[in-house]
């Protein structure tokens, strides 16, 4: 056979090997195999490519996408991301890594981590972070899962009407196979109703809620005295964040919120057709033994020398079994370090000015498009970067239109609005290249 | 060698029991503080709490173990030792001076399916 | 390896900055109201663009990586990670591409998931693959979803008990748990393969499907797997493939055609993307053809009339979406790169050589370490721990553990084996090579573990104090647990 580039064993050497194991060919060593088994046809896959083909076969593929002007965001947003990341985190010694077991040689893991876990703290006002999720949505199912496991006996789990459409998705998913309950609770101006919650709340069955921070409709929620409501029947608080977002709008800490879920990638992630990303899950010291995933803690080595390492893992898949409060046996390791970096250089003043242009293009782009006359407002309500009109000409039609133009805007929502976000990629010019199409 | 206390009762899941009147003082034998090596963390249930007998009412953990403590008795939960909060280790320094919950039983005679010292001792030998 | 003892918190200085960012051409600025902004800033570092860099190079520095040296880690199959793979996962082309994009503007993406799907099928021998699931374990997760909505669909109910053998990890268990399933465990012989008599009683109709690994945790054949399935499907349950050890089947045997009606793979183990320090992984889950309709959405599909790709977001009998999106598409990328280069031809040599390099290191060091299985294994085999631990030799009488001979690997540059897993011995000591190791590094891979066996019987103290040349020593992990400092504000 004739040898391939990533694997190194010659004629010689196996004919070596073969003589140590004490056989005379490698197809006896699946002699334990029955004979039926042993697949002998030819597989269903192409020959072979050369490293050049390869590059050949996937330029074609790209042409068959079409590059677009990012103005959706809907869970996955189009913010810039500084050189230095890719750089940083495609360096051998982070990307081939395994899982941080052997601390002794995984302090570098093992450090970034810690660091993700102080940083997503800071933003989302809680005590603990785990290691990190592998999105948002799941996360949001994790955290239901973790509030059911700490109300012993209640069953039941509100979301609000207002999370993200993939985000309920999820959750739906998984409340149907672990045997929860969902409730709704609904929403009054494109904002979660504090008294439908406490309509919802007279059951007495709740064991926790989840709601939006900025939500579906990019409006930010007013949290004030859901976590009043929920601690009086003994549940749990839970708040979906854009954890870019959090920068500047309240934290769940500071709305007495129990614990913290969303997904990492408006930190600079690219979009890249929705993953790898990373979820983020933080909460309450109250809550550590049920909060899934790794942690990572400071501690000293023998000798005496600061070191960081796995712990708490008694709450983990692999000691506690079935009666664990989720499966998830790693993290989202490299993505979790994408947005450290990303959050160490951008700090507190690069994140206040993220939000701030993309506010202010947001808010540009909004008034433009009522000044066209096609569009009507849905919600008086303050939103961020993102926001839903109600269309007064065909959204189908609209969101064509723009694509053959090189735009991806106007997605056309469930309720039949269409929805824009605008993020500091976006230039006054492009903006009003989008609206001056709109308006032919 | 394990020590063992005259006068306990225990079971066969390693827990013991001393009876004052109608309350069950419960904690981990020194046999099973043994085979978990340094507790870390002691996970108990709240004052008012029902437990039931032969069910699970909380778990010890260490680094690399959770173990399930399993109740002996059945009844409400009036006190737990707050101290093991902060300080788990004391079940590893004295397993029987650190109770880790009292319970207000139920039922009493649940007492009498459990082991004297001998009974224990001949399991864990 | 070299100590560096710096978080990134420490560098901070206040007014320092890492970053450029456009001007702002509105002329407004955040208009929040007061109510629902944060009262105070977060506190993240402020660090220049040349600490960033410095700061995350040397903590780089304190990581073993596949690209560093060899991983003998059983179950994980850590091979080579080709350098090709993370150039087109990194084109601007699919990194630019919105996962909400119409599927007309994104024909190229949609191609990838479909050519993997043929891939991957015409590899295990299953009919359709959903590329949703972002790890082995969420893959796990979908494909007991997918078993329970099989059963469900039909009406078939009272199906909630999954059966697992006693050999298998933790997150089985766990994740038949997190769908709702209770476990029966079945047992294994003394030759560590599944106990056909004591799963027979185990049969009926509650019973789900039964999860098997294929070698099993013991890098063994189930060579009973024909009868197996037989009784499986008998009973009305499925047969769950985890594909944690696909890897010596690779290019040899297929699981579909053993019987099996739903697997998971890892792209991370079998189709060499990285592991990333723990993720993202992908663990996309393939079913025979009767069970296409529970895969979950979304799913892409060809419509013959338009002559293109389009995406499926409904589909009445779907277990439902379990990730926000598609998956870690990256991660895809990447996988489907490596199956690229293997082609029809090199798949042949992926799976053999892996178990020839595995056979070899059993039979260099079955002198030093006891083999509880001698026979013939497939990728990965255990000891279980040393001959002479030395304990006749120590002043205390303790030998040398299983732990204590991982960290002393460590100290001689290479990654230590998986240990103590599978519970089924009490020194296990796992060994897995994969087919992109020379048979040089293998060789001093051998020549070390005998070093290793020598220095425990005259010395096991050297042993226990191990390792000695790594940047840091054995942490204080109890400490950890029960003083927890999990974030840089509880240092101080």
């Amino acid at each position: 056979m004739a040898n391939f580039a990533y694997f190194p064993h010659t004629e010689e050497d196996i004919k070596a090997m073969l003589e140590r194991v004490g056989v005379d060919s490698i197809d006896r060593l699946y002699d334990d195999v029955p004979a039926e088994f042993i697949y002998r046809d030819e597989y269903a896959l192409r020959d072979a490519m050369s490293e050049q083909e390869i590059r050949e076969y996937f330029d074609q593929l790209d042409r068959k996408n079409s590059k677009l002007r990012i103005f959706v965001g809907a869970g996955a947003y189009d913010h810039y991301s500084p050189a230095v990341i890719p750089n940083l985190i495609s360096r051998s010694e982070f990307i081939t890594a395994y899982t941080p077991y052997q601390a002794e040689i995984s302090q570098g893991t093992l450090r970034y981590i810690f660091e993700y876990q102080s940083m997503i703290c800071e933003l989302t006002g809680m005590d603990i972070s785990n290691a990190s999720m592998y999105d948002g949505p799941t996360a949001a199912a994790e955290s239901m899962m973790m509030a059911v496991a700490s109300a012993k006996k209640k069953n039941r789990v509100l979301v609000s009407e207002t999370l993200l459409p993939n985000v309920l998705k999820v959750i739906r998913t998984y409340a149907h196979f672990h045997g929860v309950e969902l409730g709704t609770i609904a929403a009054e101006n494109g904002q979660t109703s504090l008294a439908s919650l406490r309509k919802e709340l007279e059951s007495g069955d709740v064991a926790g809620i989840i709601v939006p921070s900025v939500n579906r409709y990019g409006i930010i929620e007013n949290l004030e005295g859901f976590a009043d409501a929920v601690h009086e029947v003994k549940a749990i608080a839970v708040a979906y964040c854009d954890p870019s977002a959090l920068a500047v709008v309240k934290t769940p800490g500071e709305y007495g919120f129990d614990v913290a879920v969303g997904d990492g990638q408006s930190l600079g992630i690219p979009v890249s057709f929705g993953g790898a990303y990373v979820g983020f899950m933080a909460c309450r010291k109250d809550y550590v033994r049920k909060l899934p995933g790794r942690i990572v803690g400071q501690t000293v080595d023998a000798d005496g020398k600061r070191c960081f390492v796995l712990t708490l893992q008694a709450r983990e898949q692999h000691i506690r079994r079935e009666k664990a409060t989720s499966n998830i046996c790693s993290n989202q390791s490299l993505m979790a370090l994408y947005i450290t970096i990303y959050m160490s250089l951008m700090g507190p003043e690069g994140l206040k000015e993220v939000n701030e242009l993309s506010y202010a293009g947001a808010h540009y782009l909004h008034d433009r498009l009522l000044e066209t006359g096609k569009f009507e407002k849905v919600f008086d309500a303050p939103f961020l970067k993102e926001f839903v009109l109600k269309p007064l000409v065909p959204a189908k039609e609209l969101q064509q239109k723009l694509m053959d133009n090189g735009y991806f805007a106007a997605l056309e929502t469930e309720e039949g609005y269409v929805s824009f976000c605008v993020t500091e990629k976006r230039t006054k010019a492009e903006i009003d290249a989008l609206v001056s199409l709109i308006n032919e | 060698m394990s020590k063992i206390i005259e006068g306990l009762l225990y079971s066969e899941s390693h827990e013991w029991v001393k009876v004052e009147g109608d309350i069950a003082v419960i904690g981990v034998s020194d046999f099973a503080q043994k085979e978990m090596g340094d507790i870390t963390y002691v996970d108990m249930p709240d004052v008012d709490d029902e437990v039931t007998a032969e069910e699970d009412f909380g778990a010890l953990e260490s680094v690399k173990a959770s173990s399930d403590l399993i109740s002996p008795v059945s009844g409400v939960v009036v006190e737990k030792n707050e101290e093991l909060e902060d300080q788990p280790e004391l079940i590893n320094q004295d397993a029987y001076a650190n109770w880790i919950i009292k319970v207000k039983m139920s039922d009493v005679s649940e007492l009498e399916k459990l082991l004297d010292a001998k009974g224990y001792a001949a399991i864990t030998e | 390896m070299k100590y560096y003892d710096k978080l990134i918190f420490e560098l901070s200085k206040e007014g320092r900055r890492g970053y450029t960012l456009r001007r702002n051409e509105f002329g407004t600025s955040l208009g929040i109201p007061a109510s629902l902004s944060r009262s105070k800033a977060p506190e993240l570092p402020q660090v220049s663009e040349p600490d960033v860099v410095r700061h995350y190079t040397n903590l780089s520095q304190m990581n073993f990586g596949v690209d560093t040296g060899f991983y003998p880690l059983g179950s994980c199959t850590m091979k080579y990670n080709p350098k090709i793979n993370e150039e087109i996962a990194a084109m601007p082309g699919f990194t630019g591409i919105h996962p909400l994009q119409p599927a007309k503007t994104i024909q190229g993406v949609l191609e990838v998931y479909a050519e993997m799907e043929k891939i991957l099928a015409a590899v295990t021998g299953m009919s359709n693959f959903t590329f949703a699931p972002c790890a082995g374990a969420h893959g796990e997760l979908t494909g007991l979803m997918v078993m329970r909505q099989y059963h469900m669909s039909r009406g078939d109910v009272k199906r909630t008990k999954v059966i697992v053998p006693d050999s298998a990890h933790g997150t089985n268990p766990a994740s038949a748990a997190v769908c709702g399933l209770s476990i029966v465990e079945v047992k294994s012989k003394a030759n560590g393969l599944v106990d056909v008599e004591d799963l027979k009683p185990l049969l009926n109709d509650e019973i789900a499907g039964i999860m098997m690994t294929n070698p099993n945790t013991l890098g063994l054949f189930e060579k009973d797997i024909k009868e197996i399935a037989s009784l499986v499907h008998g009973c009305g349950g499925l047969l769950y493939y985890d594909g944690a050890n696909m890897n010596p089947l690779l290019g040899k045997v297929r699981p579909g055609d053993m019987g099996f009606d739903i697997m998971h793979l890892n792209l991370h183990k079998t189709f060499s993307t990285p592991h990333g320090g723990g993720g993202p992984g992908s663990g996309p889950v393939g079913v025979a053809a009767h069970l296409a309709d529970c895969l979950p959405v979304p799913k892409v599909a060809y419509c013959e009339k338009c002559g293109r790709y389009t995406i499926k977001r409904d589909v009445e009998s779907s277990a439902g979406q379990v990730s926000g999106f598609m998956g870690n598409f990256s991660v895809i990328l990447r996988a489907f790169t490596y199956l690229l280069a293997l082609g029809k031809q090199n798949i042949r040599l992926a799976g053999p050589y892996a178990t020839l390099s595995a056979n070899y290191i059993k039979e260099s060091l079955k002198d030093f370490y006891k083999l509880p299985i001698p026979s013939i294994c497939k990728h990965e085999f255990v000891f279980d721990g040393l001959i002479d631990d030395g304990s006749a030799v120590a002043e205390d009488g303790h030998g040398a553990t299983t732990l204590d001979v991982a960290k002393r690997i460590l100290d001689y540059g290479f990654h230590a084996p998986t240990i103590y897993f599978p519970l089924l011995f009490h020194q296990t000591i796992m060994i897995e090579p994969t087919e992109t190791e020379s048979k040089e590094t293998i060789d001093a891979f051998i020549g070390v573990m005998k070093k290793i066996a020598e220095e425990a019987a005259s010395d096991p103290a050297l042993l226990r104090g191990a390792p000695h040349c790594t940047p840091i020593r054995r942490p204080d992990e109890t400490t950890a647990a029960r003083q927890p400092i999990l974030k840089y504000k509880d240092c101080r």
